[in-house]
């Protein structure tokens, strides 16, 4: 699975449709054990278009909605390479080329002199890019969003965990989804207004 | 990966929390803290009192911007006195908060989790105070800028060959990471706060922080990668940092500095001073705010283990220098030695190996891990040895270098004093309004310390 979110008209940044007056189906579970159970039951019964949301990491729980790689890892090379580059490039430039200085003999391109400032800017800008490259996949910020209109979703950075079929989802169907939903023995189900 | 090996089964530790907390009253206990515990006639009282500190760092700086470095005790042959010793002390103590936070992470140490955040903020509170020094001692301090490359009319460049450009942008680089790092820690928590907070206004700050964080798996995934590598790129940079520091002294060529241990030695004696200022701030915290059941004995006896393993190291370093004052054969090298122990600052170095090599082994003695008021004392006096340290490594060096007739002694100022002091004040300032704005034990990563949040999958589920 590709990181990119679904970029057809009518899918929002992070799926989910922004044209419609739904924005999906909403189950409550109670524990990190029933909501990847659910999250494996409704993808494997042909559910694409969902997510699920936890108040912490749940190992596995991304795969188990088919997420499985994400593109974190080359933002964060791609800065670090930036770094590290355009910083020994800007030393070599100014000792060597624009303002060259004799400092105790020393040859002008003294390499090992610029390993450090080197290093430094190659951290500094890739752990930048892991942190902006991050929130950017995420979408965020992203103060408003359709979920937080169902009241009982402020416990989901507490100790409730919630699973959320789009409406976008070729599979679903206002009723057909919610008697699927029932199956999986949540403690609640709701629509969610987009 | 998905397997759960995280809990041995016969751990007969303390626990990193103690039993009986759920999602629900993790929560709360933490975020309480900061969202509906009144505040204090104490907390009050202590916040007038670190505040009154800091303000007195705002008139020693301000005298100091208005005279000039002359108000200090500083002169030739010591230029550097106060303003790089506390700068040295303050850049060590925040190494703590790194290595808890990104080295302990990737050893998968768990017992981090209840002390990461508030480790990091006082990282970037003792960096903060660190900064201020060499702006300080600059003399134009309003010409700071100049050490950065920029176009300039003046058509000058810094000399990428100097030790203290290098050192310019370690310390600017680790400041910058230390916050991306614990600003990203801080996101799934401030949505916490942000769900939990009854007052609007204050469900908007926190809000408008959190950045519309609702814990989406998908998310989640990709914060979990962010962070592994902010760790990962964090571990080399606290190393580098203290070493370019070390950097500094060690490629200059007046005796007892021009060492190749310094590296390796300046980095051990950072995380020794670091653990002793996460003891001392976490001792009281924990007893304030009724947190012995996150922040654990497990923690305290941990901390004081890293003190002692570091502090070993140190004292190696000690015992090296020494013997290489004498082994050389180099007459400044082993009149260094011989100044360190007879010459004017003699009680100053006897002061530091005692508070440094010879109290802090009593904490081989279990009875001294495990009481708190020992464990504050010992880490006290840790962190007054570690400042004697720097004293020594750079007053006394400076003071006695290769010509009898360029010796001299260095006398701090009323100024020099206050402005130390004030840094003192301007840190716990910080920790002071730290403690009730944020949540200072992360939240969400105590929440997987908990067995509910481990996940089994059932076979049938899977495809």
């Amino acid at each position: 699975m590709s990181d990119s979110p679904v970029h057809s008209s009518n899918y929002g940044p992070n799926y989910g449709p922004i044209d419609s007056p739904i924005y999906g189906l909403m189950a409550e579970f109670d524990s990190a054990q029933e909501l990847v159970t659910a999250a494996h039951k409704t993808y494997a019964a042909g559910y694409q278009q969902i997510d699920a949301y936890s108040p912490f990491p749940i190992e596995g729980l991304a795969e188990a909605i088919g997420f499985h790689k994400n593109r974190v890892p080359l933002v964060v090379l791609i800065g670090g390479l930036i770094g590290g580059i355009s910083a020994y490039a800007l030393q070599y430039w100014v000792a060597a080329i624009t303002y060259p200085v004799n400092v105790g003999g020393r040859p002008y391109h003294s390499w090992p002199s610029f390993i450090i400032v080197t290093f430094e800017l190659t951290i500094l800008f890739a752990g930048i890019s892991s942190a902006v490259g991050m929130l950017a996949l995420n979408g965020l910020p992203m103060p408003y969003h359709p979920v937080f209109n169902v009241p009982e979703f402020a416990k989901a950075s507490e100790n409730k965990f919630f699973l959320v079929v789009f409406s976008s989802d070729p599979k679903y169907d206002a009723a057909g989804t919610r008697s699927f939903l029932n199956g999986l023995a949540p403690r609640m189900i709701a629509e969610v207004p987009s | 990966m998905a397997t759960n090996t995280q809990i041995p089964v016969a751990d007969r530790r303390v626990p990193v929390i103690a039993p009986g907390y759920t999602f629900s009253t993790i929560t709360e206990k933490i975020s309480n803290i900061v969202l509906s515990r009144p505040i204090s006639l104490g907390w009050i009282l202590g916040f007038l009192i670190v505040f009154g500190m800091m303000n007195m760092l705002m008139v020693a700086l301000g005298y100091l911007f208005i005279k000039g470095t002359g108000i200090w005790g500083i002169n030739i042959p010591i230029g550097w006195g106060f303003a790089i010793v506390n700068f040295v002390w303050w850049i060590g103590i925040g190494h703590a908060g790194t290595l808890i936070s990104a080295i302990l992470a990737l050893l998968r140490q768990t017992w981090r989790n209840s002390i990461n955040r508030f480790a990091e903020a006082m990282t970037l509170f003792a960096v903060a105070c660190a900064g201020i020094f060499p702006l300080a001692h600059m003399g134009r301090p309003w010409l700071a800028y100049w050490m950065f490359p920029y176009p300039n009319t003046m058509r000058y460049w810094p000399n990428f060959r100097s030790p203290l450009v290098w050192d310019v942008f370690a310390v600017s680089t680790y400041f910058t990471i230390s916050l991306v790092f614990w600003f990203v820690g801080l996101i799934p928590d401030l949505a916490t706060l942000r769900d939990r907070a009854e007052n609007p206004w204050v469900q908007r700050v926190y809000g408008l922080l959190a950045m519309g964080w609702r814990g989406s798996a998908r998310h989640w995934h990709r914060y979990e990668t962010a962070y592994l590598l902010l760790a990962g790129l964090a571990t080399p940079l606290v190393l580098s940092v203290h070493t370019v520091v070390s950097f500094d002294f060690a490629v200059g060529i007046v005796p007892g500095w021009h060492t190749t241990i310094f590296p390796p030695y300046f980095v051990a004696g950072a995380i020794y001073s670091g653990f002793a200022m996460v003891l001392c701030l976490a001792i009281p915290i924990r007893a304030i705010y009724g947190l012995q059941d996150f922040i654990t004995m497990r923690h305290l006896e941990n901390a004081a283990k890293v003190m002692l393993a570091t502090g070993l190291i140190v004292a190696y370093g000690y015992g090296m220098e020494a013997f290489m004052g004498w082994y050389s054969g180099n007459q400044y090298d082993s009149f260094l030695l011989w100044n360190r122990l007879h010459g004017p600052y003699r009680l100053v170095y006897a002061a530091l190996l005692a508070c440094n090599i010879f109290i802090p082994q009593v904490l081989w003695l279990k009875k001294f891990r495990v009481s708190t008021g020992w464990l504050w004392l010992i880490s006290f006096i840790v962190l007054t040895g570690m400042w004697l340290e720097r004293f020594i490594i750079v007053v006394v060096s400076l003071s006695r270098d290769f010509l009898p007739s360029s010796w001299g002694q260095y006398y701090p100022t009323k100024w020099d004093w206050m402005t130390f002091a004030g840094t003192i004040g301007l840190f716990l300032t910080a920790m002071w309004l730290f403690v009730r704005i944020l949540p200072m034990i992360s939240i969400f990563e105590l929440r997987t310390l908990l067995p509910e949040s481990q996940v089994h999958e059932a076979a049938e589920v899977k495809q």
